[in-house]
C-alpha cells in the first residue's frame, strides 16, 4: 500500500512492558518526519492494537517492545491484523529484540525489524521508501 | 584570557558551565562551605554517619528474580554465597501490574522478566533458608506494591521474625511509575492514597521497614538531567509525606524510613556533586520546611546504583569497566547500598557469570581501592564543593519551579513531566546518533563490521509458566475459601470507606488470597489509571537555563 499524501502511523507498546523512553523518541522521531502519529501508550492488547489501527486508518503499525515477549505477542497479532483487513499495511517492530528472533518477526510479517542501536531516521527512511 | 587560548565551553548535563580550573575564590562565589558541615551532622552533605564505610561499607544488592520463586531463591542463595549483603528482588510484569499468572494478559509474560507471585506461597518458597535478620530485603514493586509489602511481612511473621525489628525496603513509589517504568494501575489519587497507608501502617507495625524508597533513577532513565532527577525525587516524597501528615502522623514517626534510588550513569563528578548536593537539600526541606527534629528524618538514605541508561548494547564489555566507575560514583557519593546493571543486561537477564562481575566490582572497591577507609574523601576539593553548591541552587530552582506549576502531583497527572523527560530524551537520542555527546562504542571508536561477542542469552521456560499457573490452580483448590471471600470483602470495603487498606490487605494475603484477586477488588472501587498521552513540549525549550 502507499501513502497518497501524509503518512498515518499507529506505534503502540504492545503487553505488560512500561519502558516507553524509546517508543516515544520513536514518536517525537517521526512526527519530525512528518508523519501523522498515533501513541497508544502502554499496556495494549492485540485487539487494541488493531482497533487503533482501524480508527486511524493507519498506513504503518508499529511496536515498540523492550521485555522480551515480542514473539508471543506478535504471534496472537498477525491473524487479527489479517481478519481486520490491515495485512496490506506496513508492520514494523522496533526495541531489544536478540538477532535471533528477527527471522521469526519478519515470517510473521513484519517488513522492518528495528533492533537497539537503530538510527531514528533509518526508522523514517524505510517507512518512506516503503510508502512514498 | 584571549579568544584564542579559551578553553572550549563545556556544560554538564543539568546544563551547568563548567571551568577548566576551579580556585577558593570559585568556591567562594558559590556559597562557600556553609553547607559542609560534618559527616553525621546537618546538614548531612558530607554523609549521614560520622564514619560512614568504615563502620559498615555499603550494603550490596544486586536486582534478581526470573521464573518462578524456586528459581530465584537458587539465584538469591548463589549471590550471598558470593558475599552479596542484600537482596532486591526483580518480579515479572503480571506481578507487578497487579495480574495473576493465569490472566489471558498475562500470557507469555509469566517469569520472563523477573519472578512470578501469585500468593504467600511464593514468597514463602522465594525466601527459604535465607536469614531475613542477616540479609536485608528489597522489593521493587509499585503498582502492587501495598500487596506485597503484605506479603513479605506476613511470610516474615510466619517464620518466627519479629516484625518490630525487621529491616527492608519496598520501592513502592507510584508517582515516578506514572513518569516512567508503567507499572501503574490505579489512578493518581487513590495510588497515592494507598502509598500513605503502608508508611502509616509500617510506622506503626513494621518501624525499622522502610515502605518507599523514591525513585529519581526511572525519571533519570526517562530523559531527566542529574539535577532534575534529584529535585523530582524530592517533590514526590514531599507529597508522600503530605500524604502522610494530612492523616495526623507526626513527621517524625515516619521520616526517617523514608528512602530513595538514585541513578549514577553519566559524568563522575556531576554524579558526586548531585548526591552531595541532595544530602544537604533535603536535610533542610525536612528540618526548615517539615519541622521534622530527629535527625534520622533528616537523612538522605539511599540506594544508588544501576546505570543503566549509561550503559550500551554495543561493544558490551565496555558495560563492565562503566560499570567500576559508576561504583566509584557511588562509593564516592556515600551510597548506603550499591547495585550494578550487569554488562549483558541490555541483552538479557543477567546470567551468573555477569552478576558475579558486578558483584566482584563493589567488592574490589572496598577491599583494595581504599573506598571504605575515609569518610566523604573528595570532600574540599574546589570543584566538588563549587559545583555541589550550584547543583544544590539548582535543584532548589527546579522545585521551585515545580511547585508555582501547581506541584509534582499536578504536573504529572498531566503527563507534564513526561512530555517534558521525553523531549529530553529524544534530543539526547539526535545527541548520541549525531556524535555530539560521546558515546565510546557507539559514536566513538567503533569499526565498521566488528563482531560482537556472543552473549549468554537467558532461557525463557514457557514450561515454567505452565507450572506456575498449574501451582495457583491448586492453591484455589486447597485453601480456605471462605475466609478468602471473607478477607476480600473487607479489601472491598475498606476501598470504598477510605480505611487504611493495610489490615484487609495483610488478612487476604494470611488467607492465601492472590495478587490479581485482591487486585480487582480495589481496581473495582478506584478504577484504572488513564495515560495522559502528549508530546507537546519540544526539545527546543527543554535546553538547560
Amino acid at each position: 500500500m502507499k501513502a497518497n499524501g501524509c503518512i498515518r502511523v499507529v506505534l503502540a507498546k504492545p503487553g505488560l512492558d512500561g519502558h516507553d523512553q524509546g517508543a516515544k523518541v520513536v514518536v517525537r522521531a517521526m512526527m519530525d518526519a512528518g508523519f501523522d502519529v498515533r501513541y497508544t501508550g502502554l499496556r495494549q492488547t492485540p485487539e487494541q492494537v488493531v482497533a487503533a489501527a482501524l480508527a486511524h486508518d493507519a498506513h504503518v503499525i508499529a511496536l515498540s517492545s523492550m521485555a522480551g515477549s515480542h514473539l508471543p505477542f506478535c504471534t496472537r497479532l498477525k491473524p487479527l491484523l489479517e481478519q481486520a483487513g490491515l495485512a496490506d499495511r506496513l508492520w514494523i517492530i522496533g526495541g531489544n529484540l536478540p538477532a535471533h528472533d528477527h527471522a521469526g518477526l519478519r515470517a510473521l510479517g513484519f517488513a522492518g525489524v528495528f533492533p537497539t542501536g537503530s538510527k531514528l531516521d533509518a526508522i523514517s527512511d524505510f517507512v518512506k521508501e516503503k510508502l512514498q | 584570557m584571549s579568544g584564542s587560548s579559551a578553553p572550549r565551553p563545556v556544560r554538564n548535563e543539568s546544563g551547568l558551565g563548567i571551568q577548566a580550573l576551579y580556585t577558593a575564590d570559585d568556591l567562594e562565589a558559590s556559597g562557600g562551605l556553609a553547607m559542609l558541615g560534618r559527616p553525621g551532622e546537618y546538614p548531612f552533605t558530607r554523609g549521614i554517619h560520622p564514619l560512614m564505610y568504615r563502620r559498615q561499607p555499603f550494603t550490596m544488592r544486586q536486582y534478581t528474580g526470573f521464573g518462578n520463586a524456586a528459581d530465584t531463591n537458587a539465584r538469591f542463595k548463589f549471590l550471598i554465597a558470593n558475599g552479596q549483603t542484600g537482596l532486591n528482588v526483580a518480579f515479572d510484569l503480571p506481578t507487578q501490574c497487579g495480574l495473576d499468572s493465569d490472566d489471558p494478559q498475562a500470557e507469555g509474560e509469566v517469569g520472563r522478566v523477573g519472578m512470578a507471585v501469585d500468593s504467600l506461597r511464593d514468597f514463602e518458597t522465594a525466601f527459604d533458608g535465607i536469614d531475613l535478620d542477616r540479609i536485608t530485603v528489597s522489593l521493587t514493586i509499585n503498582g502492587a506494591a501495598a500487596i506485597l509489602i503484605a506479603m513479605y511481612l506476613a511470610m516474615a511473621k510466619k517464620r518466627g521474625f519479629d516484625l518490630k525489628k525487621l529491616r527492608g525496603t519496598a520501592q513502592n513509589d507510584i508517582l515516578k511509575e506514572f513518569i516512567g517504568r508503567g507499572t501503574w494501575v490505579y489512578p493518581v489519587g487513590p495510588s497515592i492514597r494507598l502509598v500513605g497507608d503502608t508508611i502509616e501502617y509500617c510506622a506503626e507495625h513494621a518501624p525499622k521497614y522502610s515502605p518507599v524508597s523514591v525513585c529519581g533513577y526511572h525519571i533519570r532513565e526517562s530523559g531527566a538531567t542529574p539535577t532534575q532527577e534529584m529535585a523530582w525525587a524530592f517533590c514526590i516524597a514531599r507529597a508522600y509525606a503530605d500524604e502522610v501528615i494530612r492523616r495526623g502522623v507526626p513527621v517524625d514517626e515516619f521520616a526517617g524510613r523514608l528512602s530513595y534510588n538514585f541513578n549514577i550513569f553519566g559524568n563522575l563528578f556531576e554524579q558526586v556533586a548531585k548526591f552531595r548536593a541532595g544530602r544537604g537539600l533535603w536535610a533542610r526541606i525536612m528540618k526548615e520546611e517539615y519541622g521534622a527534629s530527629q535527625p534520622g528524618s533528616m537523612w538522605l538514605r539511599m540506594i544508588a546504583g544501576g546505570g543503566g541508561g549509561g550503559l550500551t548494547l554495543e561493544q558490551p564489555e565496555n558495560n563492565i569497566v562503566r560499570g567500576a566507575y559508576y561504583a566509584l560514583i557511588a562509593a564516592l557519593s556515600g551510597a548506603q547500598t550499591m547495585a550494578l546493571c550487569c554488562y549483558d543486561e541490555a541483552y538479557t537477564i543477567p546470567s551468573e557469570y555477569a552478576q558475579r562481575i558486578s558483584l566482584r566490582t563493589m567488592q574490589l572497591l572496598v577491599e583494595e581501592m581504599g573506598l571504605a577507609e575515609t569518610v566523604d574523601p573528595l570532600g574540599g576539593s574546589f570543584y566538588v564543593e563549587t559545583l555541589t553548591n550550584r547543583m544544590r541552587t539548582e535543584m532548589e530552582r527546579i522545585i521551585a519551579e515545580t511547585d508555582a506549576a501547581g506541584g509534582i502531583v499536578k504536573l504529572v497527572s498531566e503527563g507534564v513531566i513526561q512530555s517534558r523527560v521525553s523531549a529530553q530524551a529524544y534530543r539526547m537520542q539526535r545527541a548520541i546518533e549525531s556524535g555530539a555527546f560521546p558515546k565510546v562504542g557507539v559514536n566513538r571508536y567503533r569499526s565498521d563490521g566488528e563482531e560482537a561477542r556472543p552473549v549468554e542469552m537467558h532461557p525463557y521456560k514457557p514450561e515454567d509458566a505452565r507450572a506456575q499457573v498449574a501451582s495457583l490452580e491448586r492453591l484455589r483448590a486447597q485453601r480456605d475459601g471462605a475466609a478468602v471471600a471473607h478477607a476480600l470483602a473487607r479489601v472491598e470495603a475498606d476501598a470504598r470507606s477510605g480505611a487504611n487498606l493495610m489490615p484487609a490487605i495483610v488478612e487476604a494475603v494470611e488467607a492465601y488470597a492472590t495478587v490479581g484477586e485482591i487486585t480487582q477488588r480495589m481496581v473495582g472501587v478506584f478504577g484504572r489509571y488513564r495515560e495522559p498521552v502528549r508530546f507537546d513540549h519540544r526539545s527546543e525549550e527543554e535546553v538547560a537555563a
